[in-house]
């Protein structure tokens, strides 16, 4: 890999980035929002009882998480698609570019965006519900690292499905994150799954990240245990969506989409 | 050391049931200017983008600077470049950040010196702080050029270079790039519909007709074989009379 041709287009993504009000808004808009609205439905479910008040703390350290994984899987499709509808994608794919330094070039954006999302919301958290980020410590960092690693997974999915399948799947990469949040216990452990459900989100990493972040928070000690299994996870779903990315991407070659997609 | 800089030798694509391009064989040699021309469907884009390596070949061997395509993908595309009328730069960039980050992706040396003397070529340099999407669609066409020419390349693609310039501004760009090649050497193909580009440019032109190429030779010798005055009327003469024979 040629580390020039991953930062001219780390350089490249961060300027466009930059210029774009609807991709400011995803990383300083949305996120916010997200915290503010289910930060005060915790304030209000406290107030009118019946709630322990560890909950919101829990749900305002799930939504903080919630935004790595979004966030680290929607800027590589997203990354994609830009080149895609500025009809860049041909100059990018006729240049001297591995898709390896490509997809790594989009990884890194990702992490930038993640630890500013992460950042953001951890000092809204403090100043608002005074929630400390900080007391997670360095188990924060693994959790951090399972989540981004399960984003660029589904990221480089998504961007192979919409590589072969074209406009028509472009959703997806707004779409797919929320196909997996229901089963990844974000906002509540699986054991409130039914059964038949259960065994699929214990397939799923980031249903042991936020298991893992449930009892830390409850209990005050992060059990390795659920760090292990979702980075396990993480390399098998790295190496398969990797898998998929490379099939279709040779698809797209094959049947032309490549150059017609870019056209 | 071989003078040729692609060799083609029975490239075949099929997209399902449709022959895009059938049997297709040729080679380029250094300092060459070679028109690829032909009705819309002919297979010129098909065959440009297989050169390029963004579509696979059904069968047949592409071998550019005695490297095989795609086998050796990036190191092939290290020494050309490629434009098109159809594909544009980011357009909330402005004009020479665009260029600086293809400048870095390829690697060339006095990155802003380099930029200044191709945005002077294409009369783009009061644009340089612009936005890209701020431009017309001529002004964004030469900057596809500058980019296109950014790294000295042995061997350019053009795909309609002068579509969507008025003739004055064809006429400048023509005359740039017929310069740069003079003082260059480099090996251009270039594929246009206008036949004025083609004749003026072209050292030798492949017409091409359902994927295969039907004639081929200078201009003039085209115009003798089909016994046309203009380029324009042999276009216009395979275009309606399909050829199956070469000639």
């Amino acid at each position: 890999m040629n580390l020039r041709v991953i930062k001219a287009l780390i350089l490249k993504y961060i300027l466009i980035w930059s210029r774009t009000s609807f991709r400011i808004m995803d990383i300083f808009f949305w996120p916010v929002i997200d915290l503010l609205v289910w930060g005060f439905v915790t304030v209000y479910m406290l107030k009118v009882g019946n709630v322990v008040p560890s909950l919101i703390t829990f749900l305002i350290a799930a939504i903080i998480f919630w935004n790595i994984l979004y966030r680290s899987q929607q800027v590589v499709c997203v990354s994609f698609l830009d080149d895609v509808w500025s009809r860049n994608l041909l100059n990018i794919f006729a240049s001297p570019i591995r898709t390896s330094e490509y997809v790594t070039a989009t990884y890194i954006v990702g992490l930038i965006q993640s630890v500013i999302v992460m950042c953001l919301l951890g000092v809204l958290a403090y100043f608002l519900y005074s929630f400390n980020f900080l007391i997670l410590g360095i188990g924060a960092a693994l959790l951090f690292v399972n989540l981004l690693l399960m984003g660029w997974a589904l990221g480089l999915f998504t961007t192979g499905f919409i590589l072969r399948w074209g406009p028509p799947a472009e959703g997806l990469a707004w779409a797919l994150p929320f196909l997996v949040q229901p089963i990844s216990a974000v906002f509540y452990p699986v054991s409130v799954l039914p059964a038949w459900l259960q065994p699929v989100a214990w397939c799923v990493p980031s249903t042991y990240v936020f298991e893992g972040l449930r009892q830390y928070l409850a209990q005050g000690h992060l059990d390795i245990t659920y760090v292990q299994m979702a980075f396990l996870l993480n390399v098998a779903y790295m190496v398969v969506c990797g898998l998929v990315f490379h099939f279709f991407f040779e698809e797209a070659r094959k049947l032309g989409y490549l150059a017609k997609f870019g056209s | 050391m071989t003078d040729k800089v692609i060799e083609v030798k029975n490239l075949s694509k099929a997209f399902g049931e449709r022959t895009a391009v059938d049997g297709l064989s040729f080679d380029t040699r250094r300092g060459e200017i070679l028109g690829l021309l032909g009705a819309n469907g002919a297979g010129k884009t098909t065959s440009m983008h297989m050169l390029l390596g963004l579509t696979t070949p059904t069968s047949g061997l592409i071998q550019i600077f005695g490297k095989a395509m795609p086998a050796h993908r990036v190191e092939i595309l290290q020494k050309m470049n490629f434009a098109s009328a159809y594909q544009f730069l980011p357009y909330n960039l402005r004009v020479w950040e665009n260029l600086y980050i293809f400048a870095e992706i390829y690697g060339v040396k006095n990155k802003r010196k380099k930029i200044d003397e191709l945005l002077g070529i294409f009369e783009l340099s009061h644009l340089s702080n612009h936005t890209t999407g701020r431009l017309s669609s001529g002004e964004q066409t030469r900057l596809n050029l500058c980019k296109a020419l950014l790294n000295d390349p042995e061997l350019l693609l053009l795909d309609e270079p002068t579509a969507s310039l008025d003739p004055d501004i064809a006429d400048k760009v023509r005359k740039a790039l017929a310069q740069l090649h003079k003082e260059t050497g480099m090996t251009i193909i270039n594929t246009s519909h206008n036949m004025i580009d083609v004749h003026e440019l072209c050292s030798r032109i492949l017409f091409m007709q359902h994927g295969k190429i039907i004639a081929e030779g200078s201009a003039d010798e085209i115009l003798q074989k089909y016994g046309s005055e203009t380029l324009e009327e042999v276009f216009i003469t395979i275009a309606r009379n399909p050829v199956s024979q070469k000639v």
